[in-house]
Formats: structure tokens, C-alpha cells, sequence
């Protein structure tokens, strides 16, 4: 692997040793400057995830003192176990009427899963929305919400339920947006080498740039939503105005014609009765 | 011997993390259901949507994966309306395109079933997963290609979101020129209708007054 830069002790560095994480976790690193101390001690926590995150910890520094094909094999199942805990989705769907649509995520216990929802378009932009776990207990329920967030840890290993429901409207289809992030960022690739020893300078900087970056993502699809939201608006405002101005032309030349045939019409009846009355 | 061993422990544990590897979130779908999702992208952003099938077996009453013979249709609309992917997969499947127009796509799955006893009245069960941009992007391989060291693939995935944030704000850029457009298409309409109507109702009431009065003057009242 490449070279490590040996950081100088000194005034410049605050924090204590840095633990046991490296460029894979990026999670971990959020930007703190640290001295390399010595190794930490087995079992240290690598990433905020969890139980499992110590447990593989405690595999990963156990196997990588190991010589050979076996403790490689081993640590790079376990990165692949690892990677495969992280995940979520990102997904926007339309609503129709009167309809409900549920979502199902398998999770294990122990796992922090994080779900936002926005309605863009449709009504008065609101929708229910209820999230259960496997035993059925519901761990969030929410009736007409135009956005929220809503973060829990996994108590039980199962199937993880989310729904959202457009029963309450008669007519407008609604168009939900939703992410639901599960666990932590998985490591970017299988590593093997650099489990236990210290981030250096560039690499943490990297990773509070990584991390930077995810959040300028964040935010700007946060205001495309918004910005889809005004659009559909004033884009509906428009075709209201020409639908309504035609409407009220017609209107206005109906109304001034009969108006005028009325009045002709009690005008003639007389005359045709009084001529009757004369004779 | 410690090889061996290790090398089948790998291939076992690589099985099962292929397994739970997979995209995890699901939906049940009917069996003449369309489920459309909507991506709004910039142009010249790559996406791509795995899925995974699996039908209620009432023998085992459980969700096995879908025969063979299953197979799902994925339409890919762009902002346009116009079709740019139409193809049918298997059970299984994995579908990739390119966004030439920045804009709202649609796309949109449902099965090629015709036999209505293949589903026996239940749901299939679909696992999605659509990865768009930088997100597409598959790390290990790049490494492996470019030979890159953990430090250079960092630098590289921040390039490559950095150009994603820049393609993002070039298409807010021509959202927010669009939405102007039609604000001031909506404020013109407003005021042209006012004069039109005030015009017109103006023009209303003169020919009233007019026909009323030649008629009024016909019949010898006035």
C-alpha cells in the first residue's frame, strides 16, 4: 500500500490517538485531526453502527495479525459482510387516489435507518404515513404530512414496513418522494492491509471533504424538491388563468346575449296581449 | 490445510453476502399493476435500476424466487414523453441509461404475465434498487482498472461527485429560467385578460344599450 507520512506531534495536532479507522469508514473520521497513537485496544468501536460494528472489530484485528490465505479470506468476507449491512433507497412514486402503498426492508437489529418524505405534487401536497416493525407495532404514524424525517433503531431483526396512504383524497394524485437510509456509508473497497493502523493527513481530509460533499447533495436535493414543488405550482396558476379567461369570455356572451333576448321577449308578450285586450 | 479452509469459508460467507448484499427494499405487485418511479436528472447522467423477482409458492408459504419464465417489462420515458427503454428481462434483471435531456424521467415496471394462474390470486414481490450518478459508480472495478491506490480512489470518487453537484446546478439553473418563464407568462396572461375583459365588457354594454334602443324605437315605445 502506499507509504505512510508519519504525523509530527506537537501543538498543531488537538484530540487524542486516533482510533483504529481508515479511509473505508468514512463515517468514522468526521473530520477530527488526531496523532497516531498505538493501537487501539481489540474491540474498539469502528463505526457508529452498532454492536456489529464492534463484534467485526474485534474479527478484523484478531484475523489480521494472521499469516496467509485464511486471514485475508477471512477479513475480506468480513468487509463483504459489512458492506452489506449499509444500503437504503432513494425513490419517487406516484400516489393515486384513494390508494396506499407500502414499502418492506429487511433490517437486523441494531441498525439506525433514517426516512424523510416529501409529497411534490397533488392536492393540498399532504399524505399519511405509518412505519411498523416485523411484530407489527407501528413506530411512527402521521396523518397528512406534507414532509418529515424520521430516524429509529432497529430493535428486532425482520421486515421493516413503511407506508403511505392517499385514502383520505377523493380526486388529486399525489407524488411522494422518500429516502430511506439504512446503517452507515458501506467502505468504498475491500482493504485488508491498513485495518489497525491510522488515518494520515490527506486521508482524513478526504474524508471531511467526502462528507462535505454528501451534505451539499443533501441540501441540493432539498431544494429541487422545493424548486419542483413551486414550478408544478405556478405551472398549474398558468393553465388555471387561460382556462378560466376563456371560460369567463364565454360566460360574459352568454349571459349579455339571453339577457337582451329575455328583455325582447317580455316586451313582444305584452305587446301581442294588449293588442288581444284592444280588439 | 489453513488455506483451504479459509478459501471455502470465503466462498461460502461470499454466497451469503451475495445474498444479503442484494438491495433490500421491496414491493408487492399485481399482476396487470404498472409501478412507475419518477427520477429527476440532469442530462448526460447515468442510471441504473437492478431488480429482483420472487413469487408466493403456496406450498412452501413463502416467497421463492420467480421461475424462469417470468419476466418484467421496464419502460423508460424521458422529460419528452418519448420512450428511450422498452425492453423485457428476465426474472431478474438489471437496466442502464443514459439522460440526454435534463428533466423528469419515468420509469416504469410491470410484468409480462398473461397466464392469470401463475400468481393464484397473490402479490409478486419485487426488489428494487436504482442507482443514479455518481452512486452508480462501482469503486472496486474502477480500482482494479486504474490501479489505483485507497488515497487516489477517494480523490477520484470526490471528483466525481464535484461534477454531479456542477451538473446539478446547471440543471437548477435551467429549472429556475423555466419557472421564470412561466411566472411571466402567468403575470402577461393576468394583465392582457384584465384589459380584454374590461374591453370587452365595455363593447357589452354599448351593443345592449344600442339593440335595445333601436328595438325599444321598432316598437314604438321611445
Amino acid at each position: 500500500g502506499p507509504p505512510r507520512v508519519s504525523l509530527p506531534h506537537g501543538p498543531s495536532f488537538r484530540g487524542g490517538p486516533c482510533p483504529a479507522r481508515d479511509l473505508a469508514h468514512p463515517s468514522a473520521a468526521a473530520g477530527r485531526r488526531c496523532a497516531p497513537g498505538p493501537a487501539p485496544p481489540e474491540g474498539a468501536r469502528l463505526r457508529a453502527g452498532g454492536p456489529e460494528a464492534a463484534l467485526s472489530a474485534r474479527l478484523r484485528c484478531h484475523v489480521s495479525g494472521r499469516r496467509g490465505m485464511g486471514g485475508r479470506a477471512l477479513c475480506a468476507l468480513l468487509w463483504l459482510l459489512q458492506a452489506g449491512r449499509a444500503g437504503g433507497a432513494e425513490l419517487t412514486f406516484e400516489l393515486p387516489d384513494s390508494a396506499r402503498q407500502c414499502f418492506h426492508e429487511p433490517l437486523q437489529r441494531g441498525l439506525r435507518f433514517t426516512l424523510d418524505f416529501q409529497v411534490i405534487t397533488g392536492g393540498h401536497y399532504d399524505v399519511d404515513c405509518s412505519v411498523e416493525d416485523p411484530n407489527g407495532k407501528t413506530l411512527y404514524q402521521e396523518a397528512k404530512k406534507q414532509y418529515d424525517s424520521f430516524t429509529h433503531r432497529a430493535e428486532v431483526t425482520g421486515v421493516y414496513t413503511f407506508c403511505f396512504s392517499n385514502e383520505f383524497s377523493t380526486f388529486s394524485h399525489k407524488t411522494v418522494y422518500f429516502d430511506f437510509q439504512v446503517g452507515d456509508e458501506p467502505p468504498i473497497l475491500p482493504d485488508m492491509s491498513h485495518r489497525v493502523t491510522a488515518l494520515t493527513q490527506m486521508e482524513s481530509a478526504c474524508v471531511t471533504i467526502h462528507e462535505a460533499l454528501n451534505s451539499v447533495i443533501d441540501s441540493q436535493t432539498h431544494y429541487r424538491l422545493r424548486e419542483a414543488q413551486d414550478r408544478i405550482r405556478a405551472e398549474e396558476l398558468n393553465n388555471h388563468v387561460s382556462y378560466w379567461s376563456v371560460g369567463e369570455t364565454l360566460l360574459l356572451l352568454v349571459v349579455s346575449v339571453s339577457q337582451v333576448m329575455l328583455l325582447k321577449s317580455f316586451f313582444t308578450e305584452t305587446r301581442a296581449t294588449a293588442g288581444v285586450v284592444s280588439t | 490445510m489453513a488455506a483451504r479452509g479459509g478459501l471455502l469459508v470465503l466462498v461460502l460467507l461470499l454466497l451469503v453476502s451475495a445474498v444479503s448484499r442484494s438491495f433490500g427494499l421491496y414491493f408487492h405487485l399485481g399482476e396487470t399493476e404498472r409501478r412507475c418511479f419518477i427520477e429527476e436528472i440532469p442530462d448526460e447522467t447515468m442510471v441504473i435500476g437492478n431488480y429482483r423477482t420472487q413469487l408466493y409458492d403456496k406450498q412452501r408459504e413463502d416467497y421463492m424466487p420467480a421461475t424462469p419464465g417470468l419476466g418484467m417489462f421496464v419502460e423508460v420515458k424521458d422529460p419528452d414523453d418519448k420512450l428511450i427503454l422498452s425492453r423485457q428481462y428476465g426474472s431478474e434483471g438489471r437496466f442502464t441509461f443514459t439522460s440526454h435531456a435534463p428533466g423528469e424521467h419515468q420509469i416504469c415496471l410491470h410484468s409480462n404475465s398473461t397466464k392469470f394462474s401463475l400468481f393464484a390470486g397473490g402479490m409478486l414481490r419485487v426488489h428494487l434498487d436504482i442507482q443514479v450518478g455518481e452512486h452508480a459508480n462501482d469503486y472496486a472495478e474502477i480500482a482494479a482498472k486504474d490501479k489505483l491506490s485507497e488515497l487516489q480512489l477517494r480523490v477520484r470518487q470526490l471528483i466525481e461527485q464535484v461534477e454531479q453537484i456542477q451538473k446539478e446546478q446547471n440543471y437548477q439553473r435551467w429549472r429556475e429560467e423555466r419557472f421564470r418563464q412561466t411566472s411571466e407568462s402567468t403575470n402577461q396572461r393576468v394583465l392582457w385578460w384584465s384589459i380584454v375583459q374590461t374591453l370587452i365588457l365595455v363593447s357589452i354594454g354599448l351593443w345592449q344599450m344600442r339593440h335595445l334602443k333601436s328595438f325599444f324605437e321598432a316598437k314604438k315605445l321611445v
